[in-house]
């Protein structure tokens, strides 16, 4: 039986004035799968992941997100289907008036179902703590986001975005403005997210590195640390990072990282950069 | 717009001085310039409108709320707090120095006619039909409509309403709708007790400082010249004007854009757009209770 796809995308189209955010995008996501999405900015990338989850609305062309049309959705079913999906915005988008622990707690307790508000679970305390002992910060669990480095509020953002155990997680820009041993950790949490939990990922990124991390290696449970991929015999493991390469709104490249390193495309070359890591 | 009052004042002076192309150059530059003039009060209308749509829309989606699930109390009662309890101070002082001026000038008015006696009355309908409403709630939008434009304001462009609507929650279920029940519920219950402190003020006034009546008198003619009329006006206005403060300072906070300038901008507009609604809104409510 074939999967049935987290997210499919059939020629989208959105326009800002004269301007293209989003032309004729059409891309299929399923379970455990990730994509990268490379572009200069401006080009649709966050565009793209806030249509995805309905928080603009695009003007043609259909968006199933958990095989439910986005688009034809009604605003209160659209909450409901929002809340199975974790985003991961390019600042934190983190509530600076509640503490680490409000605000990653927030998902669990205000989840909503079409019907009203879900019963949040049995002890949403332990899962906070479970979700920020995931991103390593479970010390931070009283501070204010304020408090906090850039790095540390991506992974609370990580931490938020993750806690419900959402089978599609979108992250925008995760590694935007850090160092890169810190963005290299920030990759290593999203790639154990994949892993420990199967879910499927779309990530917006500038760095070629994040989709490196994502495609050679994978998480070990039991070394608790991230492995190389290279002896790796899962033909569909190693096949489930693929990229994208967005242009005015555009997808102008689509393939494997083998690919996306033979392309003879300017543009496209420009989002490849080897050995600098 | 200077540059175009500019632009018409150096090219009157090129035709005086018969420069032919910079002439043609100007005119054209001017011709635009007038376009633009004549169009301005059309662009203006139809932004004003469309403005005020979003808000009625807002303003509709936000009661609908009110009869659907999930209600976060939390959040009523934390507005409640802020909008009620916050405001006491300032409507406490507000009520008892307008009661206190208003007992001091009738008091000299109405000695001309040797109606002293009826300082209470006065002081009493003035404050329960209008003063006490109106000031309550000019005060009480610009502490409460500006901090709660800024609050969303702030919100907004550091994308937590995004991060709220992508983690599955209404913002208006969850910012606005606690927001306007807090603003309903507390406005008239400000207003009474700044109508009452108001009474005391006029009394003060009225009986130690002046001694043109006695305290019997003074509450006695206050207590009979209000009727049931009166009462009715002075609980619908507040009512009203605590879901238009409510309602206003979370629309301009919603549309917030452009960064932390854009916040300021938004709280400032939530407090004008807020007193002049107030203000409306008070003479089309006198309008119709005062032909009832």
């Amino acid at each position: 039986m074939a999967e049935e796809p987290v997210l499919a995308l059939e020629n989208v189209n959105l326009r800002f004035g004269e301007k293209w955010a989003l032309k004729n995008v059409s891309l299929k996501l399923n379970p455990g799968e990730t994509r990268i999405i490379f572009g200069e900015a401006g080009s649709g990338k966050t565009s793209l992941l806030k249509a995805v989850v309905g928080l603009i609305g695009v003007d043609q062309g259909k968006i199933e997100l958990f095989g439910k049309d986005v688009s034809m959705t009604k605003q209160r079913e659209l909450f409901a289907l929002r809340s199975r999906a974790g985003f991961l915005f390019q600042e934190g988008g983190l509530f600076d008036s509640l503490t680490v622990g409000e605000n990653v707690e927030y998902p669990l307790v205000n989840q909503v179902t079409a019907s009203g508000q879900a019963a949040p679970p049995e002890n949403p305390e332990e899962k906070v703590r479970e979700a920020l002992r995931f991103v390593e910060l479970e010390h931070t669990i009283d501070q204010f986001p304020a408090e906090l480095s850039g790095g540390m509020r991506r992974r609370v953002g990580i931490a938020r975005a993750t806690v419900t155990e959402p089978p599609l997680v979108l992250y925008d820009s995760p590694t935007a403005g850090l160092d890169p041993i810190t963005a290299n950790t920030i990759m290593a949490l999203v790639a154990k997210e994949r892993d420990v939990r199967n879910s499927a990922s779309l990530i917006v990124t500038h760095r070629y590195q994040d989709g490196e991390i994502m495609a050679d290696f994978q998480y070990d449970a039991e070394a608790q640390e991230l492995v190389t991929m290279d002896t790796c015999k899962d033909e569909r493991k190693r096949r489930r990072t693929k990229f994208m390469v967005m242009k005015g709104g555009e997808i102008v490249f689509f393939g494997t990282r083998e690919e996306l390193e033979k392309s003879s495309d300017s543009y496209v070359k420009r989002f490849v950069r080897k050995g600098d890591m | 717009m200077a540059s175009g009052w500019v632009g018409l004042v150096s090219t009157l002076h090129m035709l005086a001085s018969g420069d032919d192309s910079e002439v043609f150059a100007r005119s054209q530059r001017l011709l635009a310039f007038l376009t633009k003039l004549t169009k301005l009060p059309v662009t203006f209308l139809i932004g004003w409108l469309s403005a005020f749509q979003d808000f009625l829309l807002l303003a509709g989606r936000s009661f609908a709320n009110l009869f659907q699930r999930p209600h976060y109390w939390d959040d009523v009662s934390i507005q409640m707090d802020i909008i009620g309890f916050g405001s006491l101070p300032i409507v406490i002082l507000t009520g008892f120095f307008s009661g206190a001026i208003i007992a001091l000038q009738m008091a000299r008015a109405l000695n001309t006619y040797g109606a002293s006696s009826e300082v209470g009355a006065i002081v009493a309908l003035t404050l329960v039909r209008e003063l006490g409403p109106v000031l309550t709630a000019l005060m009480v939008a610009g502490r409460n409509a500006s901090g709660i434009a800024s609050e969303l304001g702030s919100m907004k462009v550091t994308e937590q309403i995004d991060a709220m609507r992508a983690l599955g929650t209404d913002p208006l279920q969850k910012l606005v709708t606690p927001r306007l029940i807090a603003g309903a519920v507390m406005l008239p219950a400000l207003t009474v007790i700044a109508d009452a402190i108001g009474l005391v003020g006029a009394y003060l006034v009225a009986v130690p400082l002046l001694r043109i009546i006695t305290a019997g008198e003074y509450w006695s003619t206050s207590w009979r010249a209000l009727v049931v009329n009166d009462l009715a006006q002075g609980l619908i206005k507040p009512l009203i004007f605590g879901i238009i403060i409510s309602l206003v300072g979370c629309f301009y906070g919603l549309k917030t854009t452009g960064g932390t300038q854009g916040v300021g901008k938004a709280t400032t507009e939530a407090v004008v757009s807020a007193s002049i609604w107030i203000f409306v809104v008070t003479f089309l409510i006198d309008k119709i209770f005062v032909n009832l």
